[in-house]
C-alpha cells in the first residue's frame, strides 16, 4: 500500500478581522483570540515543515491559484472593517511546494496556476490566519484560493492534490481552512459587546455541525456540504467547499479526535476554531450518497455540437 | 449657487484586460493589444467627456463589496498599487488619486438621511479597488479630476436581487439629491460587465483575439435584448428586469450599479449613446452613456 501523507491536524478557523485587531471588545472575540494563540503553541510543538492554508475569502476564476512569492509583503486593509485597523503583513511562503501543488493539480485534470507578484492582495482570512497561527513566520506556508466556479468534484480533486504534494515532498503537514460556519453577518453595524448569531436557525445548525467535528466527523461534515449551504450560508459562491476540500485533504474517514476551541459570533456569523487531529477509531460512517472523485475532466459538455 | 446637476451616466465596464492591452506607464504588465472593439469604444467616450464640463467622477464598483452599509471613499488623496487578484499578471497599477471628500460626504448624508446605513472609509492603508480604477483609467486616463467610490451593499447576496434593485434605487436617488445640493457637476460611472460568466481558463496570450467569444449564445443574446431596450430608451423596462436578467447571465448588474445611476438620472426615457460591446474571457462587456442635454447626445454606434 502506498504511503500515507504526513498531516499532523487540521485546522478549522474563521476569516474576520476581530480576533486580530480587535480581541478586547467583546469576550467571545478574546475566546476566539486565545484559541488561535493555542493552535499556534501547538503548531511550534508540532514539528510541522509546512502550514497550508486554503481560504474562502480568496476567491479565483481562472483555475486554482496558489501563492508562491517566497515573502509577500503588504499592509492589507478589510473592505468592511477598515475602521477596525490595518493589517501590515510578511510571511514566509514555501515556493516549492507551491509549485509542486499546482503540479499535483495538473496532474489531477485541475487548471492551476501560482501567483507570485509584489503587492499581490492577499484575503483578509489567509492574513488572520498566518498572523495569528504562525507570527513569527517559524513554519513557511502556502495558500490555495477558492475557485468561484467549483463544485464538489473539482473540490474533492483539489483537496485531493494537496495530500499528493505532500506526500511527494515528504512534509509534514498542519493544514488550515479558513471558513466561517453560518456566514450571514448583521448588515448594520453593531456594538461589538452586543455581538452573537445572526438567528436561532444559524445558531442551532452551526452546533450540530460542531457535534460532528467534536466527534471527529470530519467525512460526514463533507458529505452535508450542500445541506449545510442551503440552510446557513447566503449565496455568495456556488457552494460550501471548504469541508470538502479539508476532509479531501486528510484522507477521507471520521477517524479523528476533535476539539471545538471555540464558537463565537463574529458580527452576527459563526466563527469557530476547531482542531481534527488523526487518530484511529472511527465514530460510525454516514451512508455517502456521492461517488467519491479522483480526476477532474472540466465541464460536462451537455450541450455539445455532437449532442444537438 | 446653482444646484449641482449630472452631466453624463457612463456604463463602463471594468476587464483589467482594457487597462492591460493599453499598456499605460502606470502598469507593469505588457500586451500585444487585444479588446479594441471595447478600447476604441471608451476612447470614443473618453474624447465626448473632454468637451463636457464636469468637477466629480462619482463611480459605484462591485469589486468594494461591503456587507455592511454601503461605503464610500472618504480622504482626499490614495497612493499605491491596485493588484488584480484574479488576473494579476495583467494588472498591477500604479494609482494616485483625488477624492472629493466633500461630495462623499453629501452623499453619505443624503443616503443616511434616507434610511441606507453607511460608513465613510478613512484608513489610508487602504486600497482602492481595480474595477474603479478601470473604468476611471479608461474615461480619463490624465486622472485630472477627483473621484469617489462607493462601495457595492450585497444585498443581492443576503436578501435577492429584487431587494438590491429596491435598494440601490435608493441610493440613486439619495446621491442624485446630494450631487443638486452641492452645486456640482458630475458624471456618474457604473462599472460592471453585462452577463457575467468567465471561462475558467487562460489562453496561453491572454491578448490572443482568436481565442475570445462570449461564453454561450444564452448570455449574448440576454445582452442584446438589454441594448435594444437601451437604444429605445427604456430604461425603467431594463431596470425592472435587472432581477431576472441578473438570474439568467449571473450579470455583474448583481452589485446594483446600473439600477443605482439609473434611479439617479430618473430612469432616462431617451436613447443610450452605445459605444462598443465585447468579449473578455467569455463575460460579456457594454459601453454605453446616457447624455441628458439633447444638444449634445449623439447616435455612436
Ligand atoms: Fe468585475
Amino acid at each position: 500500500m502506498d504511503e500515507e501523507p504526513e498531516i499532523l491536524f487540521g485546522i478549522y478557523c474563521p476569516p474576520h478581522p476581530q480576533p486580530l485587531l480587535s480581541p478586547d471588545e467583546n469576550s467571545g472575540y478574546r475566546k476566539l483570540r486565545d484559541s488561535f494563540e493555542l493552535c499556534k503553541s501547538r503548531i511550534e510543538e508540532s514539528g510541522a515543515d509546512i502550514i497550508l492554508v486554503y481560504s474562502t475569502t480568496w476567491p479565483s476564476i481562472v483555475g486554482h491559484q496558489i501563492q508562491a512569492h517566497p515573502n509577500p509583503t503588504w499592509t492589507h486593509v478589510d473592505d468592511d472593517f477598515h475602521y477596525l485597523g490595518s493589517m501590515p503583513y510578511s510571511f514566509k511562503i514555501d515556493t516549492e511546494f507551491a509549485n509542486k501543488y499546482m503540479e499535483c493539480c495538473k496532474e489531477r485534470g485541475l487548471h492551476s496556476r501560482t501567483v507570485s507578484y509584489d503587492g499581490f492582495p492577499i484575503d483578509t482570512g489567509s492574513i488572520v490566519a498566518l498572523k495569528l497561527l504562525n507570527p513569527e513566520n517559524k513554519i513557511p506556508a502556502c495558500i490555495v484560493s477558492s475557485n468561484m466556479y467549483a463544485n464538489r468534484a473539482e473540490t474533492i480533486v483539489l483537496g485531493k492534490a494537496a495530500r499528493d504534494a505532500i506526500k511527494s515532498q515528504k512534509k509534514k503537514a498542519v493544514v488550515v481552512v479558513v471558513s466561517s460556519l453560518s456566514n450571514r453577518m448583521f448588515t448594520e453595524h453593531i456594538d461589538p459587546s452586543e455581538d452573537r448569531i445572526h438567528s436561532a436557525k444559524d445558531d442551532e445548525w452551526n452546533k450540530k455541525i460542531l457535534e460532528f467535528f467534536g466527534d471527529g466527523r470530519l467525512e460526514d461534515i463533507s458529505q452535508l456540504s450542500r445541506d449545510i449551504h442551503n440552510q446557513i450560508r447566503v449565496s455568495k459562491v456556488v457552494a460550501y467547499k471548504p469541508a470538502w476540500w479539508l476532509a479531501a485533504t486528510m484522507g477521507q474517514h471520521n477517524n479523528y479526535d476533535g476539539e471545538v476551541l471555540a464558537y463565537e459570533a463574529l458580527h452576527g456569523s459563526g466563527g469557530a476554531v476547531i482542531m481534527l487531529t488523526p487518530s484511529k477509531g472511527s465514530v460510525g460512517d454516514k451512508e455517502f450518497d456521492e461517488d467519491d472523485v479522483e480526476y477532474y475532466h472540466g465541464d460536462r459538455e451537455v450541450l455539445s455540437k455532437e449532442i444537438i | 449657487m446653482s444646484k449641482g446637476e449630472i452631466v453624463l451616466g457612463c456604463l463602463a465596464p471594468h476587464p483589467p484586460h482594457v487597462v492591460y492591452a493599453e499598456n499605460p506607464e502606470q502598469n507593469e504588465a505588457f500586451a500585444e493589444g487585444g479588446w479594441e472593439t471595447l478600447r476604441w469604444g471608451y476612447h470614443r467616450l473618453a474624447r465626448k467627456l473632454k468637451n463636457i464640463d464636469y468637477d466629480a467622477m462619482v463611480i459605484f464598483t462591485p469589486h468594494w463589496q461591503t456587507y455592511i452599509g454601503t461605503h464610500f471613499l472618504g480622504l482626499p488623496k490614495f497612493k499605491s498599487k491596485s493588484v488584480d487578484p484574479v488576473f494579476p499578471n495583467l494588472f498591477r497599477y500604479n494609482y494616485d488619486i483625488s477624492v472629493d471628500v466633500d461630495l462623499a460626504e453629501e452623499m453619505r448624508s443624503a443616503a443616511a438621511e434616507a434610511g441606507i446605513i453607511t460608513k465613510m472609509m478613512r484608513n489610508p492603508d487602504f486600497r482602492v479597488d481595480y474595477g474603479t480604477i478601470t473604468s476611471c483609467h479608461m474615461l480619463n486616463p490624465e486622472w485630472d479630476k477627483p473621484i469617489v467610490t462607493i462601495s457595492s451593499n450585497r444585498n443581492a447576496h443576503y436578501y435577492s436581487a429584487e431587494v438590491m434593485n429596491e435598494q440601490a434605487g435608493a441610493l440613486g436617488e439619495a446621491c442624485a439629491k446630494a450631487i443638486e445640493n452641492s452645486g456640482k457637476k458630475v458624471v456618474l460611472i457604473s462599472s460592471h460587465s453585462l452577463s457575467h460568466r468567465h471561462f475558467v481558463t487562460e489562453s496561453p496570450l491572454p491578448e490572443d483575439m482568436s481565442r475570445e467569444h462570449i461564453y454561450n449564445h444564452s448570455q449574448y443574446v440576454w445582452d442584446m435584448k438589454l441594448v435594444e431596450l437601451m437604444r429605445e430608451g427604456k430604461m425603467r423596462e431594463v431596470i425592472d428586469i435587472i432581477p431576472e436578467f441578473t438570474e439568467q447571465t449571473i450579470a455583474e448588474t448583481e452589485a446594483g450599479g446600473l439600477t443605482w445611476m439609473m434611479a439617479a438620472m430618473g430612469f432616462p426615457e431617451f436613447s443610450a449613446e452605445i459605444y462598443g460591446y465585447q468579449s473578455v474571457i467569455g463575460t460579456g462587456n457594454l459601453i454605453a452613456a446616457w447624455d441628458p442635454n439633447s444638444k449634445t447626445r449623439e447616435i455612436v454606434l
